[in-house]
């Protein structure tokens, strides 16, 4: 974590002029606020999401992005317009970082008809062709094979795509993550495998699930370079995704062990006793990647306590109006029940 | 106003819970993520965060109080800016939970959805799950007067649906085991990798839950896969990416992530593979919304609807025949022979009794219609072609005029194919049947490695035979 004590650490030489604040920290101004707005969306967003789940407007399976914030806004940062990307069930941030409306995601929570699968998917099932969202997918690794396939057809049409393919620590033990990194390597695709390692799959750590617990070197046998990132740091997260990219574009894949840490529970019916409350108030107190941005934006003067404070509001006014939104749009029509099941035949 | 903090739902059974512990007092600020109370659930004692940042105000349920209802408020936050004054109102307002009476859950219909007791029923009929099409599907298509009936084995069919395909469209590449330098473990992609190359004609590891997701993802990303499987035995390593993965995104993506692809590869018994190379899936994926389901039997029909399937935008599992790949039949020599998905094919008209198979088992039955007409007995053979969805107008029409029918098949019976027939028979031709529906079907245990055994377990001809007599009273 070197980059957490810029003080200490001698600027280098930069086209920027004297004082170079950028390299100092870390980013230019514009990409550091933009990172600070968009994690502070996604922990907002979450809160929010927990807290209607608390009341009853959402169901079922919900699992909270909270604490991980740096890992998709520094990987998004480093992707091009027209590169896929895919998730497991932990999914809400993912959307957001690639441009989907806190609107429709948090309609789609509430299973409402305004949510981006119509009410049909819920918090593990929601996709945007149009973003290059590719889900939301519930069975654990699945993901993986299909971001596997995705950049196989970037391969295939040549397009010079990348496919970004998160999964866990606990996917990481799946066979299929293997299958899939067999042929990836064989075929050289286009892909960054970003494990998001939180260090519990459920309740279960990484040690104790693990025989090989630095997960990044996973890909040894296959001839996959890996790459342990600090998770809570969104540069370190963004320059480490940037060297990926052009390696998965160049030489095929590439896996970016991202440590990281959820301060909630797995789910929302989590009671979270396998870990101390002190362990998560000591990440928390110690490497919160928002605080951290807050620091290196206050240290590099490129912002005031007022000026955050303005964006706070408006993120909470985005995240308000998503979760009003989500209250207001309507159940789906009975219809829908039987929509959607095949792609109807064109004529 | 301040900010209620809510009595809040930790588990997605939970109605009610106690208030086991305040962590935080009256003026006390806290921000989001700060742990202000312990609740026990019905599962567990969990902790509950601020949500909103502010000062807390009140306390609105004592620490210990039992049976505190979800979503009553039991704290007012303060805003920043905020002071005690503004409780006043709020305090009023926010009426502290009662305990609810042992026994009563007045409150337990609180979570179901809004439109549960006004929702109509679900409308019965065609294109109402099921499997059932949606529209009539179209006839197969006038072989024009005069057109060559060129002799073709149905592997050489399947072949040439692939070549057509391909050639027609760049989205279509091949992939799977051996299909590429071997020429296919059945020979049937043979020649494939010299006419398109190894960017189209993939030959995979043995890996098949992998490529199988690779594929789905390959549909996603706008190419048209078609993935053989050596058999369909290895097919449930990869079931997952079938049913989760290929059949229900479209649904969960409120229609947005379709996923063209075809799964195909040899399906049902080989001869004396023993019980883990010889299983017929026929029913296991004809149940499954989001899949169209294809088990063709002669080589016209493999080829023309193989191409349906490479162009159809769905999912599609097309189950094919170890056995039938070496047999001949015509196949016309037409430019481009496409045949309708949803449509079964009455082989053989007859008045007498009708008999529905797919895949091998049509042989049989025309087999078995043979025998029986030299009894006097005239079969109509019904060649279900299509599993899903399944062409039961067909069907009934015929046991409307035969009043009786024999549904065969090479699986098992429980639950299979010919069990929904004669479910959907039953519902819907009851008046006209003149006697129950039988079911031909292998012996309800693994097949056996022993020849004998293995022969007095698949159904065959004559069983067919027996089975139509039966249900015509004759012996």
């Amino acid at each position: 974590m070197a980059a957490k004590k810029p003080a200490q650490r001698k600027a280098p030489a930069k086209k920027t002029p004297a004082k170079a604040p950028a390299a100092k920290a870390g980013a230019p101004k514009e990409e550091l606020l933009r990172f600070y707005r968009d994690m502070l969306l996604i922990r907002r967003f979450e809160e929010k999401a927990g807290q209607l789940y608390g009341m009853g407007l959402i169901a079922g399976f919900c699992h909270l992005y909270i604490g991980q914030e740096a890992v998709v806004v520094g990987v998004q940062a480093a992707l091009e317009d027209g590169d896929q990307v895919i998730t497991g069930y932990r999914d809400h941030g993912h959307m957001l970082a690639c441009g989907m409306t806190a609107n429709g995601v948090m309609a789609e929570l509430t299973g409402r008809i305004g949510g981006y699968s119509r009410g049909k998917g819920g918090s593990m099932h929601m996709f945007s062709r149009e973003k290059q969202f590719f889900g939301g997918h519930g069975i654990v690794g699945a993901q993986v094979p299909i971001g596997t396939g995705l950049a196989f057809a970037d391969l295939y049409k040549n397009n010079g795509k990348v496919c970004a393919t998160y999964f866990g620590d606990g996917a990481a033990n799946q066979g299929q993550v293997y299958e899939s990194f067999n042929m990836a390597k064989l075929w050289k695709l286009p892909v960054i495998y970003i494990i998001e390692n939180n260090q519990y799959a459920m309740g279960t750590s990484v040690r104790r699930a693990s025989s090989e617990t630095h997960l990044h070197k996973r890909g040894a046998s296959f001839g996959i370079p890996g790459e342990e990132v600090d998770g809570m740091d969104v540069l370190a997260v963004r320059d480490s995704a940037e060297r990926a990219r052009k390696h998965a574009l160049s030489e095929g894949p590439i896996i970016l062990e991202m440590k990281t840490y959820r301060y909630r529970g797995h789910s929302m019916s989590d009671p979270a006793k396998y870990r101390t409350r002190e362990e998560v108030d000591e990440i928390r107190a110690r490497q919160d990647p928002i605080e951290m941005v807050r620091k290196r934006l206050f240290d590099a003067k490129y912002a005031s306590e007022d000026d955050l404070k303005k964006i706070d509001r408006e993120i909470k006014e985005i995240v308000n109006e998503s979760a009003e939104f989500a209250k207001e749009s309507p159940e789906p029509d009975p219809a829908e029940l039987y929509t959607d099941v095949l792609v109807e035949e064109r004529a | 106003m301040p900010v209620e903090v809510l009595m809040p739902a930790l588990s997605p059974t939970m109605e009610e819970g106690t208030l086991a512990k305040w962590l935080v007092k009256e003026g006390d600020a806290v921000k989001s993520g700060d742990v202000i109370a312990e609740i026990e659930t019905d599962k567990a004692t969990m902790e509950v965060e601020a949500v909103e940042e502010g000062v807390v105000g009140k306390l609105l349920v004592a620490a210990g109080t039992e049976g505190v209802k979800v979503n009553s408020p039991i704290a007012l936050l303060l805003e920043e800016g905020e002071d005690a004054g503004a409780l006043d109102g709020a305090a009023q307002k926010a009426t502290p939970p009662q305990p609810s009476p042992e026994g009563e859950g007045e409150d337990a219909d609180a979570r179901k959805p809004a439109t549960a007791e006004t929702s109509p029923p679900p409308p019965a009929g065609e294109g109402r799950g099921g499997g059932r099409p949606a529209s009539k599907p179209a006839s197969d298509p006038e072989i024009p007067a005069g057109t060559d009936m060129v002799p073709t084995t149905v592997r050489d069919a399947l072949r040439d649906a692939m070549a057509e395909e391909m050639r027609r469209d760049e989205t279509v590449f091949v992939m799977g085991e051996e299909v590429a330098e071997y020429q296919g473990a059945y020979k049937v992609t043979r020649n494939l990798l010299q006419e398109f190359g190894p960017r189209r004609v993939v030959d995979t590891p043995i890996t098949e839950h992998g490529f199988a997701g690779l594929g789905v993802g390959a549909a996603f990303g706008g190419l048209k896969p078609v993935v053989e499987f050596m058999t369909f035995n290895f097919a449930m390593q990869a079931i997952d990416h079938l049913i989760n993965s290929a059949a229900k995104t479209l649904y969960m993506s409120g229609g947005q992530m379709g996923c063209p692809i075809v799964f195909r590869g040899p399906n049902g018994a080989a001869s004396r593979v023993g019980a883990q190379h010889s299983q017929d899936y026929s029913a296991w994926y004809a149940q499954v919304p989001g899949l169209k389901v294809i088990a063709p039997w002669d080589a016209a029909d493999a080829k023309g609807l193989l191409k349906a399937a490479i162009r159809d935008p769905n999912p599609v599992i097309f189950l094919e025949h170890e056995l039938i790949y070496g047999e001949t039949f015509d196949v016309p020599a037409v430019d481009d022979w496409v045949l309708p998905i949803g449509k079964a094919k009455v082989r053989r008209e007859g008045s007498d009794v009708t008999i529905t198979a797919h895949s091998r088992m049509v042989g049989f039955a025309l087999k078995a219609a043979e025998i029986l007409a030299e009894e006097g007995i005239e079969a109509e053979v019904i060649d279900l072609r299509t599993l899903r969805p399944l062409d039961t107008e067909t069907i009934i029409e015929s046991v409307k005029k035969t009043n009786r029918i024999v549904c065969a098949e090479e699986g098992w019976g429980r639950c299979g194919i010919g069990a929904e027939i004669a479910a959907v028979v039953t519902a819907e031709a009851f008046d006209y049947l003149d006697a129950p529906p039988a079911r031909v079907h292998q012996e309800d245990v693994p097949l056996p490695y022993a020849a004998n055994l293995e022969a007095l377990s698949l159904p065959g001809v004559d069983d067919i035979v027996k089975a139509a007599k039966a249900v015509c009273y004759r012996e």
